[in-house]
């Protein structure tokens, strides 16, 4: 039996959200509010591990209240039961205060065989959360995950991608893996669980549940401060050629062969 | 915390609206209502042309930290014995930001049988390099190595510590910046020291790239980061460069590991060394099939340099993995950057566009592409290409 917790971040689908270069006003339209697509994998293998293994799926996610409709459709996909951390507190966590926050969790819960986790956001892209939850909860950890299997020995063998190629390593459980896309194709939602997830009770915790201090978490709790965001810097003055592809092609090599001399 | 509203003052007017990228602002009676999304960036207050928004004060009582004394570190990521070229890259900015601070600048390797690096990374602008040499550190893993630079930072006192984004820096300084108590700014593109503070100001792309922001980590040391390869300038190696090598035990390092290396399964092998290439010609959905490669391989091939592929032709199955650029694949940073047939998605844009020379061909002169191109052509990428392949032969 393994019980298994896997961490979801609810996200803005990022495409849609930029800076308009000129008035700095955020441009979203049609912006709308996603499960992070990385978590996705994290949460097909975390239901694989327990059609093998038996146990449960326990989907853990922090956020504004309306992230529990992220977590209500995790369990769609057949996760067996989800819980939101929400708190105005827990507002403006960097990742450290929101891998701290979500390890309160995971010891209210009686810690886990495996904890799972997308490779990244897409919004933040920063890939840190995992890692540091593994580093609050004292359990190893192993990055980018893309084959599990499970030894006789009761180990935990992992291959994994770094930058040289693909390395096979082992980890005793409990342990948290971060997943990267080739480790699977997540299923589609299942109407048994569509039923269930619709009347499903989705308890929320907050700060005081999790016996922390508010000066732990969220924007007091974060060691980072956003000081300042801009789009990104416009390249120079561009240069569009015209005519016949023919001459377009003689106008760019030779633009490339001064560009060359310099 | 969230920002503060002067309700008397607001208008109403909807531009601070406009400029959250958080989404945490929203209009009620015509008054600005901030919600938990605050991150405190300040964009807001600097629109509002009412004063209706301002910074909270800072938290009363509280001491400013002092600075360490042990400067500037970085983690000189190596494999087998050979240096991650980011290591060097980190080092050269490492120079420029000691320059500023007037501090040293130390490497720190982590290995077994490393000890021959030594001499490069002061070659390289490290000042002394702490070489911690143990068995268990022979193979890359999360705990030992995060282990190590922990119990290092604990005894020595950096001021910041730099560490490439790749994939062993974000597999394992997280975990290092969590044992530390102490901020962790990924993948960053940019530095600078805030000269009041001698703040480390770390920039970096969100949101896929389509904006940048600066973060600072104002209570707490080392100041950490992440730094994207290929974008820091090396220092130009000097060999008579004296610095100094200092071995250190570490009894952490000795313990049995909860995780265990077995083997390297693979090795990618480039046989298309486009994180080198100084030309890439890319191709994108535009190119429609796996045989129009061969003409971007042509032009690749005339120029010197290297083919490669939007996530779109990847996953069109048109070219192969290894040859994907941009966020989910690699970043490159070559003198010129020919696209062809690529619409410009922020997904690709992020992995080249600190690229020199961008050119790109493409039929729909709306294409975002043309909006980061130092020069487009609006027209057929099957007409020009083989128009300018023509031209190459004939003019060279």
């Amino acid at each position: 039996m393994m019980k298994i917790i896997v961490c979801l971040k609810q996200v803005p689908e990022s495409q849609s959200v930029r800076l308009d270069p000129v008035t700095h006003n955020l441009q979203r339209e049609g912006v709308k509010s996603i499960i992070n697509p990385f978590d996705l994998y994290a949460l097909e293998e975390g239901l694989r591990v327990r059609e093998e293994h038996g146990g449960e799926v326990i989907v853990l996610s922090m956020g504004p209240p309306q992230a529990a409709s992220a977590l209500r459709e995790a369990l769609t996909y057949g996760a067996d039961r989800a819980i939101l951390l929400s708190d105005r507190a827990f507002a403006g966590a960097d990742t450290w205060a929101t891998a701290y926050t979500l390890a309160a969790a995971v010891r209210r819960l009686d810690g886990a065989d495996l904890i799972f986790c997308g490779k990244q956001a897409i919004d933040g892209d920063t890939a840190q959360v995992g890692p540091e939850l593994a580093a609050f909860l004292d359990i190893p950890h192993v990055a980018w995950a893309r084959k599990l299997i499970f030894a006789d020995t009761g180990l935990l063998q992992v291959e994994r991608l770094l930058d040289h190629g693909y390395d096979l390593v082992e980890v005793q459980l409990p342990a948290l893996i971060t997943v990267v896309k080739e480790i699977n194709t997540p299923r589609l939602p299942s109407f048994k669980a569509k039923l269930r997830a619709k009347s499903a009770q989705i308890p929320v915790w907050t700060a005081a549940d999790l016996g922390l201090a508010a000066e732990r978490v969220g924007f007091e709790g974060s060691f980072t401060r956003v000081v300042k965001v801009f789009p990104p810097p416009a390249r120079g003055q561009r240069e569009l050629l015209d005519g016949t592809p023919e001459e377009m092609a003689a106008a760019l090599w030779a633009r490339l062969r001064q560009w060359r001399g310099q | 915390m969230t920002i503060r509203i002067a309700v008397d003052n607001c208008t109403g007017c909807g531009q601070c609206l406009a400029v959250c990228p958080f989404d945490a602002l929203t209009l009620e009676d015509d008054k600005v209502v901030v919600n938990d999304a605050c991150t405190l960036c300040g964009a807001c207050v600097e629109v509002c042309e009412f004063e209706a928004l301002s910074m909270p004060p800072e938290e009363a009582g509280q001491q400013p930290v002092p600075r360490p004394a042990d400067g500037i570190w970085i983690f000189a990521e190596q494999r087998r014995g050979r240096l991650a070229p980011v290591a060097l890259e980190l080092l050269g900015e490492g120079r420029r930001l000691a320059e500023q601070l007037r501090v040293a600048v130390a490497a720190v390797l982590l290995g077994h049988n490393v000890q021959g690096l030594a001499e490069e990374l002061i070659a390289g602008g490290a000042d002394k390099v702490y070489v911690v040499d143990h068995p268990n550190l022979a193979e890359f893993l999360e705990e030992p190595y995060a282990a190590a630079l922990t119990a290092l930072s604990r005894r020595y006192g950096p001021e910041i510590i730099l560490a490439g984004a790749t994939y062993v820096g974000r597999a394992f300084i997280p975990r290092v910046a969590a044992l530390l108590d102490t901020g962790l700014t990924a993948d960053c593109t940019a530095f600078a020291i805030d000269p009041a503070n001698h703040l480390l100001l770390q920039t970096r792309p969100a949101f896929g790239g389509n904006i940048m922001a600066t973060i600072l980590t104002p209570r707490s040391y080392p100041q950490m980061a992440t730094v994207r390869p290929r974008v820091m300038k090396p220092w130009v190696a000097e060999h008579e460069r004296q610095g100094e090598i200092i071995p250190v035990q570490l009894a952490e390092l000795d313990q049995p590991w909860r995780c265990r290396f077995v083997q390297t399964i693979s090795e990618i092998t480039e046989t298309v060394p486009l994180g080198e290439a100084e030309v890439i010609v890319a191709g994108g959905r535009g190119l429609q099939d796996a045989k129009n490669f061969r003409l971007l391989a042509e032009l690749a091939e005339l120029l010197g340099g290297a083919v490669g592929a939007t996530r779109a032709a990847v996953d069109a199955g048109w070219i192969s993995y290894q040859h994907q650029i941009g966020q989910t694949g690699k970043t490159v940073a070559a003198k010129l950057y020919i696209a062809c047939g690529i619409s410009g998605a922020a997904q690709h844009l992020v992995g080249m566009q600190s690229s020199d020379l961008i050119v790109a061909i493409n039929r729909d002169p709306q294409a975002p592409i043309f909006q980061i191109a130092d020069i487009g052509l609006v027209g057929d990428v099957f007409e020009i290409l083989p128009a300018l392949i023509q031209q190459i032969k004939a003019n060279r």
